[in-house]
């Protein structure tokens, strides 16, 4: 395969793994109830940082000074989303409990 | 080739446990399992990468996870749940600036050029920096840094099409000559961030819900772009599971309103304040703690619709309290939750959580309206547009055909108020003059404490 068909081949399997991961999106995540509606968004916050493995790669791969200032500034703002996503979902997520008690009657 | 195969089946292993742990999501009992799951295959993704992905250098990223991790982990910490919105709004935020810089970094360190990658390269910066305005301006909005209401003035529409119209030429004249296309990135970056501003002004308090889902999607698309751009699958998985979260959000929140995103977006709801035309029947009847506590006292169902007037007065406490009372008097409590009610999607169930309110306590509004009509007493707290009958009633009403908590159909309702203000909507609430409600004027949380004294004196 020379490198044309091959660059066109990469193409097309990410259009079909963004394609695909659209519809599991769409699946998956319809299921949520109402109730953890803020939860799923502060974790999909937490998903949406990893463009830090982006800015990893951007700043740990940068020839000039000017690349890694925008790289290390893309790490720290997506370290922000993840690490801070991740906490504060598992914090609210804690506080989410079953009813424990009986029943009771109106006199 | 071994390495590129290495790091891309842990991406594949993180992609699952990012969908497994959204999956767990479903329930309340898994829900925290999930969160767990999906950060471990963010912790992979991250690791794989700093150890096989070519790197060279490490202080620069050692610098930015410090600080990062610092601020974020801060920021969990301390961020009181009524300051939800307002943190979510901000992190949308963060997402949208990562992917403009990353996108910025890699076209500043590209070789070669091509259509593929400058199309999408570009998008993730108009995407991100429309991401990140538009997140400021929804952050300052809600935690009253600038004003609420929505700011309009004469040819907004038409000024927000020119500048994304120009900013579209921008990109497609940086794709056409991508090597010297320095000056064209920094105007596009700068009418992107002028785009998110413009976007966001227009739209009032009660609409950030909408707003808040949107940018949420916003900034999954631009890790979405940023992915393709850089040619990683991670990304591109991630960056559209957000975008679906955040769209699917939005179109609840929407509905719920029973409006259209394009109305949201552009029709400046609430920055007039409307009389009703019909005028209202009846009068206001205010009612003392002491009578609220004869009410209260003789229910035998009562059930708590909470709004964002909860959320400011941050009164969760004192209604659980309340509940608490009201069930070792032998009343059965639940609590009403409107998808609008305060100022993000979930945002009152996670307040009640914390005041530790079971969530099988807290019923969705199609549910408790079904038996709305057999409860004794409901007790509004904060809440006024997602309870106003001008919803069923009112043919004039702005509001009209919104799916509302019918809390007039009950038998006794008792409405938590400061004032006879109109509520974020602009429009006068015909609920207030209905013969069986009754006006428990003042801060929703000393209205509620002095109600509890009542109770505790007898």
């Amino acid at each position: 395969m020379g490198h044309e068909e091959c660059r066109a081949a990469c193409l097309i399997c990410m259009g079909l793994v963004l394609v695909l991961s659209i519809f599991v999106g769409f699946e998956v995540i319809s299921k949520v109830p109402a109730r953890l509606h803020t939860p799923l968004m502060s974790g999909s916050n937490a998903i949406s940082g990893i463009t830090l493995v982006g800015a990893i790669i951007a700043a740990g791969t940068a020839g000039s000074m000017l690349s890694i200032i925008l790289g290390t500034l893309a790490v720290a703002f997506a370290t922000v989303n993840v690490v801070g996503g991740y906490m504060v979902t598992d914090r609210m997520l804690k506080m989410f409990k079953p009813k424990t008690d009986k029943e009771k009657v109106c006199k | 080739m071994q390495i590129t195969l290495v790091i891309n089946l842990v991406y594949i292993a993180s992609a699952i446990m990012f969908i497994y742990g959204l999956k767990l999501l479903t329930s309340p009992v898994t829900a925290r399992k999930g969160n767990f799951i999906s950060a471990v295959g963010m912790f992979l993704a991250v690791v794989v990468t700093l150890v096989n992905g070519g790197i060279i250098d490490y202080k620069w990223i050692a610098l930015g996870i410090i600080l990062g991790g610092l601020f974020g982990g801060f920021f969990a910490r301390l961020v009181q749940m009524t300051q939800m919105p307002e943190m979510v709004a901000l992190f949308n935020g963060f997402g949208g600036i990562a992917s403009l810089l990353v996108g910025s970094a890699t076209y500043h360190e590209l070789g070669s050029y091509n259509l593929f990658i400058m199309t999408t390269l570009f998008l993730a910066v108009l995407i991100g920096g429309v991401t990140f305005s538009g997140s400021i301006i929804a952050w300052g909005k809600l935690s009253e840094v600038i004003t609420g209401k929505p700011v309009l003035f004469f040819g907004q529409t038409f000024l927000n099409g020119s500048i994304f119209v120009v900013a579209l030429m921008g990109g497609a004249f940086l794709i056409a000559n991508p090597a010297d296309g320095y000056l064209i990135l920094i105007g596009i970056i700068i009418l992107s961030l002028i785009l998110g501003v413009l976007a966001v002004i227009p739209i009032g308090g009660a609409d950030m819900p909408v707003v808040i889902s949107l940018l949420n999607s916003y900034s999954g698309i631009a890790a979405c772009a940023a992915g393709l751009a850089i040619e990683n699958n991670i990304l591109i998985v991630s960056g559209a599971l957000v975008g679906a979260s955040g769209i699917i959000l939005t179109n609840v929140m929407c509905k719920a309103m029973n409006r259209s995103l394009y109305n949201v977006l552009f029709g400046g709801f609430g920055s007039v304040t409307r009389k009703s035309e019909a005028g209202f029947q009846g009068e206001v009847k205010p009612i003392s703690p002491e009578d609220t506590y004869y009410i209260l006292e003789a229910a035998c169902s009562a059930v708590f619709v909470p709004g964002y007037g909860m959320a400011v007065a941050k009164a969760q406490h004192a209604v659980r309290e309340l509940a608490d009372l009201l069930e070792e008097n032998g009343a059965e409590v639940r609590y009403a939750i409107h998808p609008v009610a305060g100022r993000m999607p979930g945002h009152m169930n996670v307040l009640l959580a914390e005041a530790d309110v079971p969530y099988d306590k807290l019923i969705e509004m199609e549910e408790i309206n079904r038996s709305i009509a057999g409860i004794d007493v409901c007790f509004v707290v904060g809440a006024n547009d997602i309870v106003n009958p001008a919803a069923r009633e009112d043919t004039n009403s702005s509001i009209f055909g919104m799916p509302i908590i019918e809390v007039d159909r009950s038998k006794t309702v008792i409405v938590l108020k400061r004032s006879m203000a109109p509520g974020f909507a602009g429009i006068d609430n015909s609920l207030f003059y209905k013969e069986n409600t009754r006006m428990l004027f003042g801060d929703a949380k000393s209205s509620i404490e002095a109600v509890i004294s009542q109770f505790k004196e007898v």
